[in-house]
């Protein structure tokens, strides 16, 4: 039972180290607009992997995580070339990538498996992520190269906030744009490889994406958003594996997955400003205010027409001036609990002070229009 | 973590130009572009004389945008040579500031007014060193000369396309420069901000400060600027208003097709476009604002494939 | 036929589908649909599975349909929710579908035959197995049967909408006001990446398929500039890849479907290098032969600009042109003798000028 725990404590604490780097790296890729970029680098170190492997003979996870950073670098590298050299477009170029890479990772591991000498169980690990299979030097080799991948990012941050906002900015005062890309994108490389014995290749970019898709929901602040993504993808990490370990025949990569795309369901539902459930009510509110004002409106106006400005109009007539007519009512008992409107002879008559309003209005329209 | 909270008394850079007195401002020599094979930009020679307030005009597609880019290094050169107040660029960076076009970012950014406004002052804070209370103070400042000081604390996203405009204004006002180059400052922005605008270049040439606008609306060339650089391509002609801005510079700029038309009688008609004759080259197709083409403009033809 | 021409048959028709549709894909910018839609229709397809536990049966394809075109459709609603980027909405849609299919299959599905290393990987080594019988005879494999109505099916779309596709791809504003339905026919090609990727599932596997589809198309975008050519030349590339990945895999004694998708990526690289018109050896040939004729109406221009100004005594000079237009002394008279060849510039000394002609193509090289 302790063992159990121990193992339980080590797969959740992994899983939430490599939410956390790659969540907060991931947050720089998903704000350049390279969100796929990450699918293209994953299934571009499978190859990296079984070349380390049938190089060195070793299953460290140091080695097998080099030899997968150097691939994923690679394919970047051609994708860059491809679409720098070429007419190709950056999506084809990364599906081009995507799938050669990975073709050749297939190639490389059924030539493993057929040379008996060579046992590589454990390299299709890859494919899916195992999370159980993790151990504390594992862990921890994620945890050192993830710390240092998120220091050189807060060491560098003016310089990389800079570059993602206004490339040309940066030219202009001086900083050399090409290296700081190289920069970020080889962190960017450091963060999937991280997961990627965890989550599995095939999975891994949504790890980069979703956590900073779901932080930019609840805030407005660059540091806000990688803080953010970080701790949703520790907590998409930590949960996931938990669950994975604990429950039969339950994949660790889907279910983190699974897992961070809940965070982001609820972030896109439930997030204060940007929500949708917060932009859906503010749109309801807007629009019954804007029948308000418009019922007090077509009331002023008809009141134009007459000597009398406070003289009652049936609804009737409203109902006739808006495209909304089953509002009319309840707009005029609002106005009529706002005193601006009073009730007299079945009819509706504006009061005094809904007479200043409906001036007011008129006279914001009329400037808003010069604007 | 975040580059506000440092408060290392970063030393604002000393005026880092020891240029060679009485040098123009800007001294384009030769100065041709080519994308791919096509020139956009031929053989220009200009010499911008320092305070002056100068206009860049000429059809779409003239090479304005490209113009702008490869005086401030953006661009590679198929030939020539450029140097501002004197010196190569490399030496004189620190004098020189620029506004994009506005639609040359992505305004969802998750950042503030103010934070972008700070991004001016990142070229002579150098490398890792954060911006501190001074530079804070700085760009309040610049946010205050620009009308944008309340808006300090927005997310960029929540802007007007005025708005925004100023907010690049103010963030190029704190790189402190000498010479000053803007990319289509006025593009569709409103009146207050049309104003702003306009006081700031007059108060920029008090100064003795040297400003380049690319500019669209030659209606209003007279009576903004002083000196203005017609472009299609080639130089047509730079020089005082007064001089250049004829009849026969903008038949040729244009060719024949002088776009003057009574402004904003229809809807927007601050930001349109002028009518202008069809493109001539690729340059303007490099903006990086999206613009969508010129509504008369043909569609792209689908037997090209 | 032997089992080993079948397998390559099956392999070449998948192929054939594969890049028929995704030349569209990436003529329209949307490659990454066919990676999106490969792996998001997995829950469709297992739950289709979970009805007829056969995955050569049409419900799976009609499943699959279904699901990818959910997928498209789910996509796009998030990007317009302007909350996440465009890519990003892609990123975030298809992993969580293909994980609620991979989770449905551990869970539910194991002991039975789909598992997710088939699902994923594929492996046309074993596509011939299953016959399609009638009446006891036997009419080949079913998937062949599978892959070969699926081809025929895009095939017919393609000639019977050419003209929509062709259109709303180079122009769907324009397609949209002459009422040619762009939003209808991107639908229709969805449903139809859909329906090629789940009969090619079993053959190649989901991550593959992605490669079948945009490899050929690309590289045969870099070799003609004309879409039936290059249809054709697709589906003839994606032919080559498949089967000269089935010789290189039964050689080397691996994946069938990987080294398909590896020979792909070399007909990829071939044409990025070699191709006639773009390839990077002619850019580079073509790059050196223009730099001279682009220097010599530089020269012209040049020439013509300063003729008659007081300062045409230093500008016009062979010394200045290193200096001004940093040309190379070597690059420099090799632009000037051009010139001079061409009977364009007159050099008496150091000091150049320019002939009637030299002038006359100087204002047309300004114009054009």
């Amino acid at each position: 039972m302790i063992e159990f725990d121990y193992t339980l404590r080590t797969v959740a604490l992994g899983a939430a180290v490599l939410g956390l780097s790659s969540g907060a790296l991931g947050a720089f890729a998903v704000l350049r607009g390279q969100s796929l970029l990450g699918d293209a680098i994953s299934h571009a170190a499978l190859p990296g992997v079984a070349l380390a492997f049938l190089l060195t003979a070793s299953k460290a996870p140091l080695v097998l995580v080099i030899g997968a950073g150097l691939a994923g670098w690679v394919g970047t590298l051609c994708v860059m070339g491809i679409t720098r050299t070429s007419r190709v477009p950056y999506d084809a170029a990364l599906g081009i990538v995507l799938s050669v890479f990975f073709g050749l990772g297939m190639v490389l591991l059924t030539y493993l498996q057929a040379r008996p000498q060579a046992s590589q169980a454990g390299l299709d690990t890859f494919l899916f992520g195992q999370a159980a299979a993790l151990v504390g030097r594992d862990v921890a080799t994620m945890a050192g190269i993830g710390a240092l991948a998120l220091v050189l990012m807060g060491v560098f941050w003016k310089e990389f906030k800079l570059l993602l906002f206004d490339a040309d900015f940066a030219a202009v005062q001086g900083f050399p744009v090409r290296a700081l890309d190289i920069g970020l994108t080889t962190l960017l490389v450091v963060a999937i490889v991280i997961g990627l014995q965890t989550v599995g290749v095939v999975l891994m970019s949504a790890l980069i994406v979703a956590p900073a898709a779901a932080a930019r929901q609840w805030t407005d602040r660059l540091i806000g958003v990688v803080a953010g993504a970080g701790a949703f993808g520790a907590l998409s990490g930590a949960s996931g594996a938990i669950l994975s370990a604990t429950t039969a025949r339950l994949p660790t990569g889907p279910t983190i997955v699974l897992c961070a795309t809940a965070v982001v369901v609820v972030s896109l539902a439930f997030a204060p400003r940007r929500g949708l459930v917060s932009a859906w009510l503010r749109g309801r509110r807007n629009r019954q205010v804007l029948r308000v004002a418009g019922t007090l409106e077509d009331l002023y106006t008809l009141a134009l027409g007459h000597a009398d400005p406070h003289y009652p109009h049936p609804a009737a007539t409203l109902r006739t001036m808006t495209h909304s007519p089953d509002a009319v009512e309840p707009t005029l008992d609002a106005l009529r609990q706002q005193g601006l409107v009073e009730a007299r002879d079945d009819a509706w008559a504006l009061t005094g002070r809904g007479l200043a309003e409906a001036q007011r209005l008129a006279r914001d329209r009329g400037e808003g229009r010069d604007a | 973590m975040t580059p506000t909270t440092s408060a290392s008394g970063a030393g604002r850079g000393p005026r880092t130009t020891h240029h060679a007195p009485n040098s123009p401002a800007i001294d384009v020599a030769d100065l041709t572009v080519a994308y791919r094979d096509e020139p956009v930009l031929w053989d220009i020679d200009l010499v911008v004389p320092e305070g002056v307030l100068m206009a860049i005009v000429g059809p779409n597609g003239a090479g304005k945008t490209t113009l702008v880019k490869a005086i401030l290094g953006l661009l590679p050169t198929a030939a020539g040579r450029v140097e501002v107040l004197g010196q190569p660029l490399a030496a004189t960076r620190r004098a020189v500031a620029y506004v994009p076009q506005r639609g040359s970012v992505d305004w969802d950014f998750p950042t503030s007014v103010l934070d972008v406004v700070l991004m001016g002052t990142y070229g002579r804070l150098g490398w890792i060193k954060r911006p501190g209370a001074r530079e804070k103070a700085d760009a309040r400042a610049a946010l205050e000369q620009v009308g944008m000081a309340d808006f300090a604390d927005r997310q960029i996203a929540q802007l007007s396309g005025g708005q925004q405009q100023r907010v690049f204004l103010a963030r190029a006002l704190v790189q402190d420069a000498r010479v000053y180059l803007m990319d289509e400052p006025f593009q569709g922005v409103d009146a207050t901000t049309e104003r702003t605008i306009v006081a700031l270049l007059q108060r920029l040439r008090e100064e003795g400060k040297t400003v380049l606008v690319v500019h669209h609306d030659l209606q209003t060339v007279p009576e903004y600027f002083d000196w203005v650089l017609l472009l299609n391509v080639r130089r047509i002609a730079a020089g005082p208003v007064a001089e250049v801005f004829t009849d026969a510079n903008l038949r040729m700029a244009y060719g024949g097709r002088v776009p003057f038309q009574a402004r904003s009688e229809e809807s927007g008609g601050r930001g349109q476009e002028p009518g202008t004759p069809a493109p001539l080259a690729d340059g303007e197709r490099q903006r990086g604002d999206g613009t969508p083409p010129h509504p008369g403009s043909p569609a792209p033809n689908p037997s090209r494939l | 036929m032997t089992p080993q021409l079948e397998i390559q048959v099956i392999a070449a028709v998948t192929a054939a589908a594969c890049a028929l549709v995704g030349a569209f894909l990436v003529l329209r910018k949307t490659a990454l649909l066919s990676d999106a839609i490969s792996h998001a229709i997995l829950p469709g397809i297992v739950l289709a599975f979970f009805q007829t536990e056969n995955l050569n049966s049409p419900l799976l394809l009609v499943a699959a349909a279904v699901t990818g075109v959910v997928t498209v459709a789910l996509i796009e609603a998030l990007g317009r929710t302007q909350l996440v980027k465009q890519d990003a909405a892609i990123a975030l849609v298809f992993p969580a579908l293909f994980s609620i299919g991979v989770v449905l299959i551990s869970r539910y599905a194991s002991g039975v035959h789909l598992d997710i290393d088939a699902v994923l990987l594929g492996d046309p080594a074993f596509s011939w197995i299953r016959r399609f019988e009638v009446g006891g005879r036997d009419l080949g494999p079913q998937a062949l049967w599978l892959m070969g109505s699926v081809l025929v099916a895009v095939a017919a779309f393609v000639v019977a909408f050419y003209k929509e596709l062709k259109l709303s791809t180079f122009d769907p504003a324009l397609a949209a006001a002459l009422g040619l339905a762009p939003t209808a026919v991107h639908y229709g090609l969805m449903t139809l990446v859909s329906v090629v990727a789940v009969g090619a599932f079993d053959v190649v596997g989901s991550i593959l398929v992605v490669g079948l589809m945009i490899a050929p198309p690309a590289a045969a975008w870099l070799l003609t500039d004309r879409l039936p050519v290059l249809l054709a030349l697709s589906v003839a590339l994606g032919v080559v890849s498949a089967v000269a990945g089935y010789w290189l895999a039964r050689g080397l004694d691996v994946s069938i479907a990987g080294a398909m998708a590896v020979v792909a990526g070399v007909v990829f690289t071939v044409a990025l290098a070699f191709a006639p018109d773009r390839g990077l050896v002619a850019q580079a040939r073509r790059r050196a032969r223009q730099r001279v004729a682009f220097a010599e109406r530089m020269l012209l221009v040049h020439l013509l600009h300063h003729e008659h100004t007081p300062e045409a005594e230093t500008e016009c000079r062979v010394g200045h042109l290193q200096e001004h237009l940093r040309w190379e002394r070597s690059f420099a008279s090799r632009a000037v003798k051009a010139a001079e060849r061409g009977g364009a510039v007159r050099r008496s000394g150091d000091r150049l000028a320019l002939t009637a002609s030299g002038r006359e193509a100087a204002q047309r090289a300004m114009v054009a």
